[in-house]
């Protein structure tokens, strides 16, 4: 799901880098926000809701809407829409709220 | 804490387009950006730009954008602090942001917010669904990071951004399946419109969205006709296999810090939403804070650098820089604004910024 | 199937109609002259980079950006300048001079692949529908900062006022 000719842009990515997402190891490019990097793998579902379960994902993609809090590196409520992938980054589903460390 | 001149909130067209005025007239001026590299949504847009020669016209956004942005590294006065978001304006003038984790504290003597707008929502069945996206999140997606939102999509709206993102989408190798838009005629340019009918792909006014359905993320979408009324006509409904279904249903100011900076703020529909009292010169009734681009109104880029240009003239002005050449930047702006306007195209701008001159409202 | 029928309106469905057309559509004998420009725009919209583009003075300088740009056919010489920085990409260069049978069409292209001289394409009409197979006998780049290519298509004289978009064979998807 990466284009890899565009008739108006050049894509500059950076080093390749591996991550996890729930214990899965993916691929990724350094400088591209998580939430990119998971699209590009095919992951499009990024949580449930609390109550009623229902699948969430990417909406902003600019960190205004907070559709897409996960947990990384153990911290919870990151809006991976914003934060930057980094090598052996470990990015999981967050369950509920999310526990304050 | 940090001492500055002019604060800038926002490194988009308008925040860029104010430092370098207010710089060339010899101020000192602080850019707050959020994210990691000022631009705004300039470096979103592969299309070129309309306007004249003064606004870049021809240029492609990302190549304005980058224009901007070496105009600003160039000039000794401004500082960008990027990754910084601010958190709020004080009633003493302080300001606050949070940057690299620290919490930081700002003494500007005038501000101009130029924060932008963000997208908004419609409600439809479902449409929490994953591959429902705003139209700046497929522009994100795709030309930032060259990822391919899905394979075929459904636009909603057929204002300039529905129109524009639907052409990137097809740049992109994505096949779109059709534009539908509510109201009954095309609201965005025609040109773009023309570059989409001929590629082959629909465009249905006064068509509208009824549910998009799918178990874990989009996998369709049921839309139907509408009548003058703006009411469903039953037996029009269509099925549309679609994996992404995008909004561009128009955007909203962010005027957060407006309000909790305690300007006056009024509901102006042809502005987009609630927007600042101001006069012509983009001063809020909170003295010394301006307001600059979609934050003042949603319009177009080229009258975010125009606004941004007049917001920095007048306030580096009002701490007494350039007092021979201000007035004639000052009129130069104001003249290129009410060119920009002054076509059928403008008049809702102008008509909403008439309501914020009304008697309660700023002196002009 | 997605299609619309009714109302038939430019600012209805993004299809410009016959009578906006004959605004910008030259005489027979223009056309049959040589190469010109058809300048597709009808909506006053703040933009005037044709008038700056033309080196032959042959669009009129606007007093109001917001003009419809006005084209002297007689002053243009069809040299395609306008079609390549047009931010609407909305200007076509037709030359009904061709061949007896046969005319050029010059389009704008931003799309990925670029086809290439010699190939065949899939012609379609401002509805984007198809009108035949034709071919490509020319493509010119807009150089690294414009980008946006020229291509020129050989059709039947009876279409040049018709094709002015082409698709090639095969399904575009990224990888």
């Amino acid at each position: 799901m990466r284009i890899t000719e565009h008739p108006i842009l050049d894509f500059l990515r950076g080093e390749e880098v591996s991550f996890f997402f729930d214990g899965q190891e993916l691929i990724g490019f350094e400088g591209e926000t998580i939430a990119a990097a998971l699209h590009a793998a095919g992951v499009r579902v990024l949580g449930h809701s609390q109550t009623m379960h229902r699948p969430r994902g990417l909406f902003c993609a600019i960190g205004n809407c907070s559709s897409c809090l996960m947990v990384v590196d153990g911290e919870p409520n990151v809006r991976i829409c914003v934060e930057k992938l980094k090598s052996g980054m470990r990015v999981e589903t967050q369950h509920g709220k999310g526990c304050l460390r | 804490m940090k001492e500055i001149e002019i604060l800038i909130i926002g490194g988009g067209p308008a925040g860029l387009s104010a430092a370098t005025a207010a710089a060339d007239l010899g101020a000192n001026v602080l850019i707050l950006e959020r994210d990691d590299k000022p631009g705004g949504q300039l470096v979103k847009q592969t299309h070129k730009f309309f306007g004249s020669k003064k606004q870049y016209a021809g240029d492609r956004g990302y190549q304005i954008g980058n224009f901007l942005i070496e105009e600003c590294e160039k000039n000794p006065k401004i500082e960008v602090w990027t990754e910084t978001t601010a958190l709020g304006i004080y009633e003493d003038g302080m300001v606050t942001a949070e940057g690299q984790g620290k919490h930081l504290k700002i003494n500007p003597e005038k501000i101009i917010v130029a924060t932008g707008a963000s997208e908004k929502m419609i409600a439809f069945p479902n449409n929490d669904l994953p591959g429902i996206y705003g139209a700046g999140a497929v522009q994100t997606l795709m030309n930032l990071y060259g990822i391919v939102p899905g394979k075929r999509v459904l636009m909603i709206g057929a204002g300039n951004i529905g129109l524009i993102v639907s052409y990137q989408l097809m740049q992109a190798g994505v096949e779109v399946a059709g534009i539908i838009e509510a109201s009954p005629t095309i609201g965005g340019y025609l040109v773009h419109a023309a570059k989409i009918r001929r590629a082959g792909v629909p465009i249905l006014t006064s068509h509208t969205i009824t549910k998009a359905y799918g178990q874990e993320s989009v996998e369709g979408a049921m839309i139907c006709k509408l009548d003058e009324k703006w009411q469903p006509i039953p037996g029009t409904e269509q099925d549309l296999k679609v994996d992404v279904i995008c909004l561009a249903v128009g955007l909203s100011p962010l005027t957060e810090l407006c309000f909790q900076a305690d300007c006056h703020m009024k509901y102006v529909p042809e502005l987009s939403g609630h927007v600042s009292l101001r006069n012509k010169y983009l001063e809020t009734t909170r003295l010394g804070l301006y307001v600059a681009g979609d934050v003042s109104g949603v319009e177009e880029a080229s009258s975010a650098m125009v606004e941004g240009r007049l917001a920095g003239v007048c306030a580096a002005y009002s701490l007494g820089y350039g007092n021979d050449v201000a007035p004639k930047l000052q009129g130069e702006a104001l003249a290129e604004l009410s060119e920009l306007r002054a076509g059928p195209a403008g008049q809702k701008t102008v008509k909403g910024i008439m309501k914020l001159m009304d008697k309660g409202g700023a002196a002009c | 199937m997605l299609s619309e029928l009714g109302v038939l309106r430019l600012d209805k469905t993004g299809v410009p109609t016959a009578e906006d057309l004959k605004k910008v559509t030259p005489s027979e004998d223009r056309l049959k002259k040589g190469p010109v420009a058809i300048i597709e725009c009808f909506q006053e919209i703040p933009c005037n980079p044709c008038t700056e583009a033309c080196k032959q003075g042959a669009i009129q300088a606007m007093e109001d950006i917001n003009n419809l740009p006005k084209l002297d056919f007689d002053q243009c010489n069809g040299c395609g300048v306008c079609l390549s920085r047009c931010p609407g990409l909305a200007i076509f260069i037709v030359d009904a001079s061709y061949s007896d049978t046969e005319a050029i069409v010059r389009i704008p292209y931003e799309y990925h692949p670029v086809p290439q001289v010699g190939e065949k394409v899939v012609g379609l009409n401002r509805a984007g529908e198809e009108l035949g197979t034709f071919e490509v006998n020319k493509v010119q780049s807009g150089g690294q900062k414009n980008k946006t290519y020229t291509v020129w298509m050989v059709v039947p004289k009876d279409l040049v006022m018709d094709v002015r978009s082409l698709r090639l064979g095969g399904v575009r998807h990224a990888s």
